[in-house]
């Protein structure tokens, strides 16, 4: 189990627990970009749109702050053993966090360039983004979960979860090629539609990683590249 | 500790010690293995310097201290009674604290110890000292002063001296206790570099309060507290993910 007893500095404690908290502010600005972002897809809100554009420096401010604190903690404190993997946990977390906050921007963008484009954005190119998006918006706030709580058993979970969106997208992608060789007119729309579902199939991949930093964290493994049931029983040993 | 199985230069075996009547190491086991660094870190007192002071039986010097159990060199135990306790100094060197160079010359200082052991003509001694100043990479700064005293030297490379003085009698062992607590941060990382290249040539062991240090300089590591070995393993692993609640305590900052 991780070591949440106090160190004797109080002011390492708060330096963790301060940079811990950022952490988990900028995840919740990433997901409301994320859940935003869906909703001027699905609902056509250009103004939306341009907000969440506009908002992804804030996202970045996020990044370029906590990596700062973080370098200060190393520079520092020299951090060990799990206050050390916490650290190198959350600086890779907020790679993840930013990349899922440029999907953001992305779908804002193609929710704009895809009204413009055609009067009428047929909903049935966009059948299968909503469910995507709530799938992997879950992941992603599960997995933050997980890393508030120190919880390697439940990151495990979650990070199965991405198999079945990755299914989901290759089920989307078949439903858009289907549209599009029966008729080409669809054949903008279509690829439009597919970048999105490219972009949330991603937002799952981050959300494993997350996940997976979280093992890391708790469990002082590297679970990269070992497939999860493996993961599983590494951890029972 | 299967990692050093094999190839263990000092295997320790059930070791207690005893300051008079006070237990002081309980039921040491260890193995440390050759041509590598092993650091021993742990609060005041935990034990780490007395463990050090029996590898070469320094203890013995003192009335009342005495070693239970067996410490063997090469599968040879220097605890057995009739051990040469001369020959096993020979064998395992050690450097102190604080620099302690003779009050002599620099020369005088590294010619001496080898004069203790071997009979060697002007012209090798001269080549064993420069070997054992170049080991100890102070050959350049001192070679045109081989005549001044041992004491007008910094303290860095008065540690240096010290060491210089410790492999020339070409020792299998090198103990270090605390060989930079008096030393600047260059000094120290001098120390460090010269650590990193002696162990081609020699098992060191090495007691440190500087935990950084002992991440950067050592193979193994071994956490002590109250006497006991509470953790050894590889020094990445040791200070990424310790298996033991208490050294992980200790090497974060969170004891008191």
């Amino acid at each position: 189990m991780l070591n949440t007893d106090p160190h004797v500095s109080h002011r390492f404690d708060d330096e963790l627990n301060a940079v811990h908290e950022l952490v988990h502010r900028m995840a919740g600005v990433v997901e409301e970009q994320m859940r935003n972002a869906l909703h001027a897809l699905l609902h056509q809100d250009e103004s939306l749109a341009n907000e969440i554009i506009g908002r992804d420096s804030i996202v970045n401010d996020y990044e370029l702050r906590i990596e700062e604190e973080c370098i200060n903690i190393l520079v520092r404190r020299h951090p060990a053993a799990g206050d050390l993997r916490l650290v190198m946990t959350l600086i890779k977390s907020i790679a993840d966090l930013e990349r899922i906050g440029d999907k953001a921007v992305k779908i804002a963008s193609m929710s704009l360039s895809m009204q413009r484009s055609s009067a009428s954005v047929n909903s049935r190119f966009l059948r299968d983004i909503k469910t995507m998006g709530d799938y992997a918006l879950g992941m992603l706030r599960q997995a933050m979960d997980a890393l508030a709580n120190n919880d390697a058993e439940a990151a495990i979970e979650i990070a199965k979860g991405d198999e079945e969106l990755n299914q989901e997208y290759r089920a989307a992608m078949r439903r858009l090629i289907t549209y599009m060789m029966e008729d080409p007119r669809t054949i903008t729309p279509a690829i439009d539609a597919l970048f999105v579902a490219k972009a949330l199939e991603r937002v799952g991949d981050h959300a494993r990683n997350l996940c997976e930093y979280v093992i890391y964290l708790v469990k002082g493994i590297n679970v990269r590249h070992i497939p999860l049931e493996e993961v599983g029983k590494q951890l029972q040993d | 500790m299967s990692a050093a199985e094999n190839s263990a230069k000092v295997s320790v075996r059930n070791l207690d010690f005893y300051y008079g009547e006070h237990k002081s190491l309980k039921g040491i086991n260890l193995d440390m293995p050759a041509n590598q660094v092993t650091a021993f870190i742990g609060p005041s007192g935990c034990g780490k310097s007395t463990l050090l002071r029996v590898f070469n039986r320094m203890y013995s010097l003192y009335p009342g201290q005495r070693a239970t159990g067996q410490v063997l060199l090469d599968g040879e135990d220097i605890l057995a009674p009739n051990y040469n306790v001369n020959l096993l100094r020979a064998r395992v060197g050690m450097v102190f604290q604080k620099p302690t160079p003779f009050p002599m010359s620099i020369y005088d200082n590294i010619s001496f110890g080898i004069k203790l052991y071997e009979k060697l003509r002007k012209v090798e001694l001269d080549e064993r000292v420069e070997q054992a100043l170049r080991q100890a990479a102070l050959w350049d700064e001192v070679k045109d002063n081989l005549k001044k005293s041992g004491l007008s030297l910094s303290g860095g490379q008065q540690q240096r001296l010290c060491i210089a003085r410790a492999v020339a009698v070409r020792p299998e062992v090198i103990l270090l206790d605390e060989p930079t607590s008096a030393l600047d941060p260059i000094a120290t990382l001098k120390i460090e570099e010269l650590v990193a290249q002696l162990r081609e040539q020699f098992t060191l062991l090495i007691v440190t309060h500087n935990m950084q240090q002992a991440a950067r300089v050592s193979d193994f590591t071994a956490f002590m507290y109250l006497g006991e070995m509470v953790e050894y393993g590889p020094t990445q692993q040791l200070f990424t993910n310790p298996q033991k609640k208490q050294t992980e305590d200790y090497i974060t900052g969170r004891y008191g």
